[in-house]
Formats: C-alpha cells, structure tokens, sequence
C-alpha cells in the first residue's frame, strides 16, 4: 500500500496540527505536509503514488482526520505527471455537493486552470516557435501561457533588478531606466495583436499544416501596458538628424531591429505588462518594444538599448530574413513592417470532426495591422459566394475581432473562407492574388507577410481538412 | 476602521466623478476626502477638482548613462563601418576559427548541415553559392547571394555566434571567421586582411538587390 510508515501517534498529532492550522484562513499547507497526512492515512482510496483525499468512509470514526477532509480534499498534487500544464491535479470527488471543496490559498495564492483543460502550444520541430491553439480560442484575448513565441536563441532569465534600458546616440542625453524607473512614468494600456510575418508562409503553394494552430498559431492579442516611447524621447531630446531607433534585446541573439524615428514618436510602446500582470519571460520581461501593427520580431524582447541614429543598421535580421523576395524579379522588399488585414476561421477547422449535418455557428478571427475590421464575409461554397459574418464589438483599431456566421450544414462537401476587409477598404486576398504580385517560392525563404485566404473543406462524413481549392 | 473605509468609498466616488485624467494626485484625493469627512459633504469638491496639475512633458526619472555604460552594450556596426574595432583577420586564421566553432552547423563546406537537434533547417544555416538563384522558385538564399551589407556580417558573428557560446569570439576571430566566409563564397581575395578599414569597402553581389516596400498592393 503505501511505501512509508509512520508512528500512529505522530501521525495523528500531525493530523491534528494541520486541521487546526487549516481553521486559520490563509494558512498554507506544504507538500511535504500533505505527503505525511496521506501516508498516515490507513484508507483504502490510495492509488499511485500518495492519497491525498481520504474517502469520507475511511475517515469515519476518526475525529482529527474528519477535520481536516476539507483540507485533504483540496491540496495539490502538483508532483502528478497527470496533471496537464499549467493545471494542477487534485482529487475528483464523487459528489461535489456532498464534500467541501478546496478553501483558498493552498494554490499558493497563484491560481491555474482547471486540470481538465489540456490546450498547449504547438513547438515546431526545430523548437524556434510555438504556436496558439486558436482552435480552441474564444472571445478575442490570448491567455498569457498561451501567446505564441518566436525566439531566434531561447527565452533568456532576466532579473528585473539589474536590468537597465538605455538610450543614447543622436540624443541631446543619454538616459539609463530602471523597471521602476519607466514605471513611474504615465502608462497607457492598449489591446493589440501581434503576428509574426512568417505566420502561414508555408501555406502560400499549398495546404501543408493540418490544424488552424499550426497554420494560423503565430497570432496572439494581449491587453500591453507600458510607456509611449515618444515620452522616453522627450526626456533624451533627439538631434535634428534622428531619423532611425535600433532596438536591442538582452537575449543570446543580442536580436536587433531598426525603427522609423515616426513609429517611435507615433504609436510606439515600451511595455512592462500584459493582460494586467507582468510580461511573460517569453514575451520580453521584465520589458519589451511593442510596435503596433507591425511584423512580431520587430517588437523587441528584453529591450536593453535603443540607438538613435541617422540611417537604419541593416542588421541580420532585417537583410538576411524578414525580408520578402520577389521571385519573379529576385529583388527583395526591405523593412515590410505592416502585417495586413487576414483573417481565418477557428470553427469548424482543421482535424476536427462535426458530428453531422445541423445547426453550426462558424467563427474566428479577423485583425489589421493598419486598423480596424470593417467586414469580414464568409463562403461555404469554397468561395463561389460570399455573407456577411457578425462582428462581435467592441472593434478596437489592431486587435483581433471575434466573427460569427450561423450555418446549417446540409451534409454534403463543403469549403468554407473568410475574408476580412479592413477600414483602409483593403481586402484580404487569395493566394493566387499573392503569387502574382510576389512570384511563386516553392522553397527557400520563407514567403512572409501570407495573408491570403484560408480555406477549409468538410467531407460527407464530418472531417475538416486544409486545402487548397482548384 | 468605519472612518477608513467610509473615507476610501468617499475617494472612490471623487475618483469616479471624473477628476482625473490626472494620475497625478491620489494624495491630492485622499486630502479632499478627508476634508469632507470632517466638515461634511459640503463645498470642497468642484473648487478642489480644478486643482489637478495635469502631466508634465518632463520627468525626472532614469540616470544619466556614461560613456562607459553605453561602450559596454553599444555593439551594432552600421554599413558604414561607424564602430567597428581594432583588430584583423585573413582567410587563414578564419578558416581555424570555422572549423574549430562554426563547421558543426554551418558545414566544413559551408553549406549548411541538414538534421541537427533544434536547429533550423539546413538550408537556412548555409552560407555560401547561390548567386543567380533569386529570381526563381527555388532561389537559395545566402550571405553570398542575399546580404547586402558585409558589415552585418561581423556584426552578427560577433553578437549572436556561435549559437551556443554568443559573444565567445575576440575582434581577430570575428575577422578571421568574417574574411573566411567572404572568400569562401568568392567575395574577397583569399589574401584579403579584414578590418575596421577593409570591411566596409567590401562590395556584396547582392548590394542592389533591396527595394522599398510597396505595400498595399493593389490586387488584380
């Protein structure tokens, strides 16, 4: 039964102190703690590698241990490989209603989602990007454990006390922040997407990934908080000749961009927060650019250094990649920041299986890196014609914007799209449209800035798949 | 305890009869509150709200950075070469420095090694040949056939290489390796000394091959 034995009286004694710590509210009880009260426990529900939640049959007759049912039935059982991410796994009662549940604080005053929740992010194979489950999305806002991730050398451990941000170069003063230096400055909180621009890149000659996560997973929206980088330029004054800002991130890739000094004195951020809490690690903490609208990478993580200057650097990353060939010139379009209007439908997508014929409300999402959605028009019949979807409002300027189009699907084959027009009037296009502005990239590079519309095709028997329609 | 919490619904109500914009004065606020507590609801609230201070433009938050705090992370080399070290290296002492830290991904030929454990692909690890293959399908992309600027070139090694020890290599070896790859992929004598002065003269195939974005395009 259990591997470990312990002296009845101690055993008991421990019972007993953790009942009584646990009639104090915001008492906490360890691990270790629950470890010995399990092992104690001679009942019969024990399975695996410790009990932690006695039956109520196997408590009956002792008073110390009914104390503390309410307590053992709610400690973590965080060692459990069971548990999915970012869950912990505690006990299923069999009757909810007929046994306390867990009292607040022993989460460690953390909370997590619930353990049957097993959503993740994708990692490609190469580990250089993990991907939204937006088959799985609702509403508009990305959870912060799930916003994809591009990192060109790993998510490095920052500690927020020693980093600084400086700025320096065509400035009338260099200037050296703190985390709580920038803090103190008026904040705005702004919600935005961000895509990478490789996002579907590899979708542009056919349909290869087989779910909207990995399709489409390299979008997120997030609630950012932070400064305007036009207030932290009004504190280093700039030289006339400022025309150009290279950003600079604390990680091992040292990544670097150069920004317009008009972004900078525009729209852009410099945020410490995101859906009202820190940045992830993985998303630049303790402090990140964010640049609304434009290609992800080009918002730099870990914002150590910007550079005022003159020309742009043409740094590795925007000469070498993130720049998007013409193949049918083989001249290459430099610093293509904006991500355009695209949209793609999370439901019905792709693996999953509609069990029959019937009522189905097609949803997803539509964002622009230029503005607000203004429409976005779905087909079912692979793009022969076109509706209207319903845009669930608010509708804010660069953020996702949650569609919904009610469909009765007759059971036979299907293709459904959307397409989202933007508040410039530009129209997402197809991928023919694009390869014959662009050339066709059969391999290579990857074909950024792949905003064409996806399309969906339903078989007799229910299964969705990613295709390509002739 | 009533007082205090009764004080903190009065500065709730004042904060939501829209004083501020201002973040300027919760203590401006709690002043207000305490005021009216004291002599009641009387007529301390229009004249006090008028009193908000609004933003500066100025802030007196972050330091000075010194000369010496910006040398530490200023490491970006423009194309014109503005920054670039003391220092050289040839072909010779490159082709050492390759083969010792960069051959294991990039390839003793330096075409890149397909299959390495979460490495991107071959392909993109390749850094020679290529010329002529842009405007096609299948174009292979290259510091030979892509980079427009060979300054990039020593910046990048320099910050970001190699991938698992950035930052390793001294001014020499960054040269050395910068000088290795330019005459492997036929862009400067094997007997070319690359340097602060040398490498911004270097001319890349591919220098004309960039144009501004066009964007939006106008979709047939």
């Amino acid at each position: 039964m259990t591997g470990r034995s312990m002296d009845p009286e101690r055993a008991s004694a421990r019972v007993q102190a953790i009942a009584e710590a646990l009639g104090r509210l915001g008492e906490r009880i360890t691990e270790a703690q629950a470890r010995e009260i399990a092992v104690g426990q001679q009942c019969d529900c024990q399975e695996g590698m410790f009990a932690l939640a006695p039956t109520r049959r196997g408590l009956l007759g002792s008073a110390g241990l009914i104390a503390a049912v309410g307590a053992t039935a709610m400690l973590p059982r965080t060692a459990s490989a069971k548990a999915s991410p970012g869950a912990v796994e505690y006990q299923v009662p069999e009757d909810p209603t007929k046994e306390p549940g867990r009292l607040m604080g022993v989460d460690g005053g953390y909370g997590s989602r619930s353990q049957f929740e097993t959503d993740v992010r994708w990692v490609n194979p190469t580990r250089t990007a993990s991907f939204t489950p937006l088959q799985a999305s609702y509403g508009t806002i990305t959870p912060s454990g799930l916003h994809y991730e591009r990192h060109h050398a790993g998510i490095p451990n920052i500690d927020p006390a020693r980093h600084r941000l400086i700025i320096h170069g065509m400035v009338n003063r260099p200037i050296k922040y703190s985390l709580a230096d920038l803090k103190r400055f008026p904040t705005v909180s702004r919600t935005y997407f961000l895509e990478c621009s490789g996002t579907t890149g590899s979708e542009i000659m056919k349909a290869r990934e087989p779910t909207v996560q990995r399709t489409h997973g390299l979008v997120s929206t997030s609630e950012w908080t932070g400064v305007p980088l036009s207030t932290l330029l009004k504190q280093t004054g700039l030289k006339p000749s400022a025309a150009w800002v290279l950003a600079e991130g604390s990680d091992a890739a040292v990544m670097t961009r150069s920004v317009p000094i008009d972004k900078c004195l525009s729209d852009a951020l410099v945020v410490f927060a995101q859906n009202g809490e820190a940045i992830r690690p993985e998303q630049g903490y303790p402090m990140r650019l964010f640049l609304p609208g434009w290609e992800g990478n080009i918002s730099i993580k870990w914002l150590r250094r910007l550079e005022v200057s003159d020309k742009p650097f043409y740094t590795r990353e925007e000469t070498s990649k993130y720049t998007d060939l013409i193949t049918t010139t083989g001249k290459a379009r430099i610093f293509t920041f904006t991500m355009e209007a695209k949209s793609v439908i999370t439901f019905p997508s792709g693996e999953m299986n509609l069990p029959g014929a019937g009522f189905y409300e097609i949803t997803g999402l539509a964002w622009s890196g230029r503005g607000k959605i203004v429409r976005v028009e779905i087909s079912t019949d692979g793009g022969k014609s076109w509706s209207l979807a319903a845009l669930q409002d608010p509708i804010l300027p660069i953020s996702q914007t949650r569609f919904r189009f009610p469909w009765i699907w007759d059971g036979t084959p299907a293709i459904i799209q959307s397409r989202a027009t933007d508040e410039t009037g530009y129209t997402q296009p197809t991928h023919q449209q694009l390869i014959d502005e662009r050339g066709p990239l059969e391999s290579g590079p990857l074909f950024y800035h792949m905003n064409g519309i996806q399309s969906w095709a339903i078989a007799a028997d229910g299964s969705v798949k990613n295709v390509h329609p002739t | 305890m009533f007082l205090r919490s009764r004080r903190h619904d009065v500065v709730k109500r004042l904060t939501c009869l829209g004083a501020p914009h201002s973040v300027a004065s919760p203590h401006r606020h709690n002043t207000i509150a305490v005021a009216i507590i004291a002599g009641g609801f009387a007529l301390a609230l229009p004249t006090a709200l008028a009193h908000s201070q609004g933003y500066t433009s100025k802030y007196d938050f972050g330091t000075t950075a010194t000369e010496q705090e910006i040398a530490a992370v200023a490491i970006a080399i423009p194309a014109d070469g503005k920054g670039l070290p003391a220092g050289k290296g040839d072909y010779a002492a490159g082709k050492a420095v390759y083969e010792a830290t960069c051959a294991a991904c990039h390839g003793a030929d330096l075409t890149g090694v397909a299959g390495i454990p979460d490495m991107p692909s071959g392909a993109a690890l390749r850094l020679v040949g290529g010329r002529g293959t842009l405007a096609s399908a299948n174009p292979v992309v290259t510091v030979e056939s892509y980079w427009p600027y060979a300054t990039t070139l020593f910046d990048y090694i320099r910050r970001a290489m190699p991938f698992s020890a950035p930052g390793s290599l001294s001014n020499d070896e960054v040269y050395g390796v910068t000088a290795y790859i330019l005459a492997e992929g036929n862009i400067v004598a094997k007997t070319t000394v690359i340097d602060a002065e040398t490498l911004p003269k270097v001319q890349m195939p591919n220098r004309d091959g960039f144009i501004p974005d066009p964007r939006p395009e106008l979709f047939k």
